[in-house]
């Protein structure tokens, strides 16, 4: 099992210099540039000042000598400065990190709470009412995009109700009812457009899984549907839904970022937007990085969930 | 003798199919005395194991009772409610299936699953549940039984699961025990072990057995009485000595012809019965049998034959031509 691990952790390495290849590369090709930038927002804009920002800053140089000089410094733990702040990146990393990653650790935590429990009722179910309505809402949550989801919380309460939910951020640690009064909105709108892909998926297994011989052996030693369901059903059916978790990662990250935005929630996500509009170079490939490591990772712990679940795995 | 210790009377059974209406089982009647050994013999969709269903009430969504009792121990086991009926389960009566392959569950380890109708039905601790299931284990022959509790099915053979089936099986002692095609997906040379060891055990508990086949040389070796199926119906039921040395329907006739037998003449072609066993969705008016019979008459394409005694303890359904 250590091995698997250590072996999943080496293979990390390329897929991460690949990640930063592409990413380091594609903001470059946005057009417009962090210079444009500055000069427009200062008014000292002459030729002479570009050259000497391009200079200040590295730009004047091939891009690749750029890569590997950011690579190299990138392998001994510095992911360079902001250009506008002109503060670290893993300080800004470390910063914002720990919010988004309670964001998506709160609507995974929604996503599951809600799918899995409809999801195994809606099998049981099958083609009543409340299967009808489960699908639906199912359906309706795949199609709506949570941004938009996301406007309709913000104005219609405060229209109907004079109440809006709060855009105050409260480090958890400070206070944490204050912090989740805030983040529980955003977590329950990016847990809920997670839950429908999860949540008919557990409906297909649980009913694939109802039909194996085992489910009627079971029922043949006399237990009731419930203790056939969750000792005997559950597991079996869960293995697929828990690779589709992990397939579902970057769709978690993806709709943080927006809904951080829309919810003033300053992690990672605002970070990332900030920095692209500002075409922060560091700042975007260190976030692509953290995020590339977030979604390897996430499948890492997917896979030894499998071991978990299924006792063959577990042996190989 | 007393009353049966399990009594089928007139059971009908129906599912619902995109065909429509399939009556899967048409008034069958059966009993199994304590300490017998009754074989169900049929080909497939004769409507043996929706019969063997039928008794645990384990037929599914689409299939439902239309008619009939089953009584055990003076119960009627088709207007039980749910919770008297699976307290029944896996106590009372516990049932073997066919394949050993899928009928375990892949995730849980082989003592919980042998544990769990003891957990159960005795209010046992888990801890007790497991120690008797390793007892268990030891009892149908699995080597090093205790250190293999923690093992899962796919670390079995498919004759050792069949093992852990019946040792799940007997976890309760039983007064009935169900076996269906315990050992169609088995090796031959490990069929006979399997059906020693469970015609062994259900007789050291003096438990009943009903034993699902298809195999007649099964039955000659490990029932009591048979009961031949076809077409849904029960057309001939008597001591398993007499059916091979007296069979009196034409199917039963031609199944024992089928055999293969030592003392046949090498090279001479085996006994088939032509044409293919009935549609279920589809039946003929008459003898389902009636279409493959070489002995059939008018009578028997209009109208179906009735189960009669043509001596004790010996019944049929046909019209009797003096075929035999």
């Amino acid at each position: 099992m250590q091995a698997f691990i250590i072996r999943r952790l080496l293979a990390l390495i390329p897929t991460l210099i690949f990640t930063s290849i592409i990413v380091f590369a594609s903001i470059r090709l946005i057009p417009g540039d962090v210079i444009d930038l500055m000069l427009s927002q200062n008014d000292i804009a002459t030729g002479n000042d570009r050259a000497r920002i391009e200079q200040a800053l590295g730009f004047d140089q091939p891009i690749y000598i750029q890569y590997f000089k950011w690579l190299w410094s990138a392998l001994q733990g510095d992911l360079g400065r902001s250009l506008w702040q002109n503060t670290p990146v893993t300080e800004q990393l470390a910063e914002t990190l720990p919010i988004t990653f309670e964001l998506g650790l709160l609507a995974l935590i929604v996503a599951l709470t809600v799918a899995i429990p409809i999801g195994i009722y809606s099998a049981m179910r099958q083609d009543t009412a409340g299967d009808y309505i489960a699908r639906s809402f199912s359906l309706l949550m795949l199609a709506i995009p949570s941004f938009w989801l996301g406007t309709l919380v913000m104005v219609f309460p405060s229209v109907w109700w004079r109440w809006a939910p709060p855009l105050e951020y409260t480090p958890f640690l400070e206070d944490p009812i204050k912090n989740l009064g805030h983040m529980i909105v955003p977590a329950i709108l990016l847990g809920l457009s997670l839950s429908a892909v999860t949540m008919r998926m557990t409906r297909t297994m649980m009913l694939e899984v109802m039909r194996q011989d085992y489910i009627r052996t079971a029922r043949a030693k006399g237990l009731g549907e419930i203790l056939v369901v969750v000792r005997h059903a559950l597991r079996n059916g869960l293995i697929p839904v828990v690779t589709l978790i992990g397939l579902q990662a970057p769709l978690l990250i993806g709709g943080a970022v927006i809904l951080e935005q829309i919810f003033v929630v300053p992690g990672m996500g605002l970070l990332l937007l900030d920095a692209v509009f500002q075409r922060d170079y560091p700042v975007v490939t260190g976030v692509f990085l953290v995020v590339g490591v977030g979604i390897l990772v996430i499948n890492l712990l997917v896979d030894l969930t499998y071991g978990f679940l299924d006792p063959k795995v577990r042996q190989q | 003798m007393g009353s049966p210790l399990l009594d089928i009377e007139h059971l009908s059974v129906t599912f619902r199919t995109d065909r429509g209406e399939v009556r899967a089982v048409d008034d069958v009647s059966l009993h199994v005395n304590e300490g017998e050994t009754l074989a169900v013999v049929g080909e497939s969709g004769s409507g043996k194991s929706v019969t063997a269903l039928s008794i645990l009430g384990l037929i599914g969504d689409n299939g439902s009772i239309t008619n009939g009792r089953i009584l055990f121990d003076g119960a009627d086991l088709t207007r039980l409610g749910k919770a008297d009926l699976r307290a029944i389960r896996g106590d009372r009566i516990a049932m073997i299936f066919q394949e050993p392959m899928s009928s375990l569950n892949p995730v849980l380890t082989i003592g919980k699953q042998v544990a769990e109708p003891m957990w159960l039905h005795r209010d046992m601790t888990w801890d007790d549940a497991y120690q008797r299931a390793g007892e268990l284990l030891a009892r149908v022959s699995i080597p090093d039984a205790a250190q293999r509790l923690n093992d899962y099915p796919h670390h079995f053979s498919g004759g050792m699961r069949q093992r852990v089936m019946i040792a799940m099986a007997l976890a309760c002692e039983p007064q009935l025990i169900i076996a269906d095609e315990p050992t169609t997906a088995l090796d031959v040379t490990v069929q006979a072990q399997i059906l020693s060891l469970l015609k062994n055990l259900t007789r050291e508990l003096n438990s009943s057995l009903i034993l699902i086949t298809h195999d007649l040389g099964v039955v000659a070796r490990y029932a009591d009485r048979v009961a031949v199926m076809y077409g849904g119906r029960v057309i001939e039921t008597t001591t398993a000595r007499n059916l091979y040395a007296n069979p009196r329907h034409p199917y039963t006739e031609g199944l024992i012809a089928s055999v293969p037998s030592l003392d046949g003449n090498p090279g001479e072609p085996l006994m088939t019965i032509a044409g293919q066993p009935p549609d279920l969705a589809n039946l003929p008016p008459g003898c389902a049998f009636a279409p493959r019979c070489r002995y059939a008459q008018e009578r028997c394409l209009e109208a179906q034959p009735s189960l009669e005694a043509v001596s004790e303890g010996h019944l049929r359904a046909c019209f009797g031509y003096d075929h035999v």
